[in-house]
């Protein structure tokens, strides 16, 4: 009950700030959204570096200014290098390019709430940008167009490597951005609910959804990796194969945006899976931070708190990357089309039938039977992957054996080329 | 799809994915906190060996003069043949280099020049730090050669052949 009361705490009535103080505070958290990204997409490039270097028994940069100024000096030097265009470079589009791959990952910011709102004493104010009641549509629809700048790329720089990488990378993120989109209808059930504050109050209420979702999450983060094109994904890149893929033919600036590009979508994938699994701005195990009063040192917390999920989830993707080596890219492909997409139809199945048995059995959204319900279907589910996953034969290893029909059907191929062979030559 | 190739059954400790995974990410994780092996070079140097062979050196007398006596026989004995020497004699009759250059560009670092030399005068150097700013700057004349300060390599020594 005191959930309830709680809930309708904030969805009652809340004082509305006046226009101007929210044009005001909107503007204000646009410049410091956007400075807190950049910069931190440039303190990423020095943490990859740091990261890897650790796990690989070095030091990492460590010379200018101990290392701390390498992502300045880093763009100063990208500053000042040469622009370099292929003559046979469509121009337009091999300018706009890098600005594509870059503009969605910073866009999809805007909807994600980032802090409990603070109740000042203008009115209560969203720490979310555009509060959008679409919020996940909406990301949906942008992340999708991030795949435009990298296969703009590829096409525009008239290389025949440059292409084959922009031909992965739109393979590629429109495979796995199916399995991503799937894997998050579970959470929109449960929330009932796109928009992303309301997903996170749901789960500061109830439980973390990667309690009652766990299959779920794993799918999101895998496809999240293919999604940003990091290891083991990086087939668009993809250094040994296609020297760099679909960057191979940019130089200075441009290269950068692309690698800013990068870091700012890992940025916002972690971002999007602390807020659709782990809770978003919410402090575990308390509920104090969830209901009025909004003061502002709740705001600072629960900011703190999400830029603590988020920094978890930007060090595993780095953990992962300096750890698994890159899949073969037909592995890529049966991964996503033949493992990921049933696993998350299926997925949504069992969980709607679930939640529907449940709500059917008058168990409130909510109450302990509903989660325990919703949790032992997850531990099953989890059990019944992973004993999968370690057994079977999901992607395809390189010395699988020969289906007897197969060989078969190649023997009598051969055999026929052969006697063809003998009637026209003679023996 | 390779045909006929064995296949071996193994168990599933061996074959299992999500093992071999969590085992890579727990040993990257543990290196993470390893000791740092890089070797920060400006500031920390390598040691070398006793018996480095690089940029030679010129051995000087108390006063301050090559030891060399311009017997020829290091630039005779040297493969690469970038030595050049021209003997000179002074009114006691004592041998000196009138012109001692060293083509370091040449120069093999086989160290038969100070095997050879009858005075010790020339050696080859423990010194592995060379940059000029042109092909020229690496002719040392026998000035530079002097003026070196390293310490000379050790040559090999039947008795102690590890140099130890």
């Amino acid at each position: 009950m005191t959930h309830i009361a709680a809930m309708l705490q904030i969805a009652g009535p809340t004082t509305e700030p006046h226009f101007v103080v929210f044009l005001i505070a909107t503007l204000v958290k646009m410049l410091a959204i956007f400075t807190v990204y950049m910069l931190s997409a440039a303190l990423l490039t020095l943490a990859e570096r740091k990261i890897s270097a650790w796990m690989q028994d070095r030091h990492g940069p460590n010379r200018v200014g101990k290392g701390w100024l390498q992502p300045i000096a880093d763009g100063v030097k990208n500053f000042v290098k040469e622009e370099t265009y292929p003559d046979a470079a469509n121009l337009p589009l091999f300018i706009l390019a890098p600005v594509l791959s870059f503009i969605p990952a910073l866009v999809t910011w805007a909807v994600i709430p980032f802090a409990a709102p603070w109740g000042s004493r203008w009115g209560i104010i969203e720490m979310v940008l555009a509060p959008l009641p679409i919020g996940y549509l909406f990301i949906l629809a942008l992340s999708s167009l991030g795949v435009y700048g990298i296969v703009l790329a590829g096409w525009s720089s008239n290389n025949k490597y440059a292409l084959l990488g922009g031909l992965r990378s739109s393979a590629q993120m429109i495979s796995y951005e199916i399995a991503m989109g799937m894997s998050t209808i579970p959470v929109l059930l449960l929330a009932g609910n796109v928009s992303l504050s309301k997903i996170v109050n749901q789960q500061a209420f109830e439980t973390w959804n990667v309690l009652n979702l766990t299959v779920a999450f794993f799918i999101f983060m895998v496809a999240a990796f293919a999604e940003t094109n990091r290891l083991p994904f990086d087939m668009p890149e993809a250094e040994s194969e296609l020297i760099a893929g679909y960057h191979s033919e940019y130089s200075a600036m441009k290269f950068s945006l692309f690698f800013i590009a990068e870091y700012c979508n890992m940025v916002t994938v972690s971002a999007l899976m602390a807020t659709l699994f782990f809770g978003g701005w919410d402090i575990p195990f308390t509920l104090w931070d969830n209901i009025a009063p909004h003061t502002a040192i709740k705001t600072i917390l629960t900011l703190l708190m999400f830029a603590l999920k988020t920094g978890a989830f930007i060090f595993v993707f780095m953990w992962i990357r300096w750890t698994i080596p890159r899949f073969r890219y037909d592995q890529v492909m049966s991964l996503g089309w033949k493992f990921m997409l049933p696993l998350a139809l299926g997925y949504i199945v069992a969980v709607a039938t679930t939640i529907v048995t449940l709500d059917s059995m008058g168990f409130a959204r909510g109450s302990v039977p509903f989660h325990t319900g919703l949790i032992l279907l997850n531990l099953a589910a989890v059990v019944i992957l992973f004993q999968v996953l370690d057994r079977g034969r999901l992607i395809t290893p390189a010395y699988s054996r020969l289906e007897r029909r197969d060989l078969e059907k190649l023997r009598a191929v051969s055999t026929s080329s052969r006697n063809k062979l003998v009637s026209e030559v003679g023996d | 799809m390779p045909i006929g190739v064995k296949v071996l059954e193994r168990p599933i400790e061996e074959v299992s994915y999500i093992r071999a995974t969590l085992g890579g990410m727990k040993r990257t994780f543990l290196k993470l906190f390893d000791e740092k092996v890089t070797t920060q070079y400006p500031e920390e140097k390598e040691s070398i060996s006793r018996r480095w062979r690089g940029t030679h050196r010129m051995l000087t007398t108390e006063d301050g003069k090559a030891k060399c006596v311009g017997c020829g026989l290091c630039p005779t004995v040297c493969p690469a043949n970038c030595i050049k020497l021209v003997p000179g004699e002074d009114e006691q009759g004592n041998r000196y280099p009138l012109v001692f250059e060293i083509d370091e560009f040449r120069c093999i670092f086989c160290g038969y020049c100070q095997e050879v030399c009858p005075e010790e005068a020339i050696h080859v150097g423990r010194h592995y730090e060379n940059a000029e700013y042109s092909r020229e700057g690496f002719v040392y004349d026998l000035e530079r050669l002097m003026a070196q300060t390293h310490p000379v390599c050790e040559m090999w020594d039947p008795a102690d052949p590890k140099g130890e």
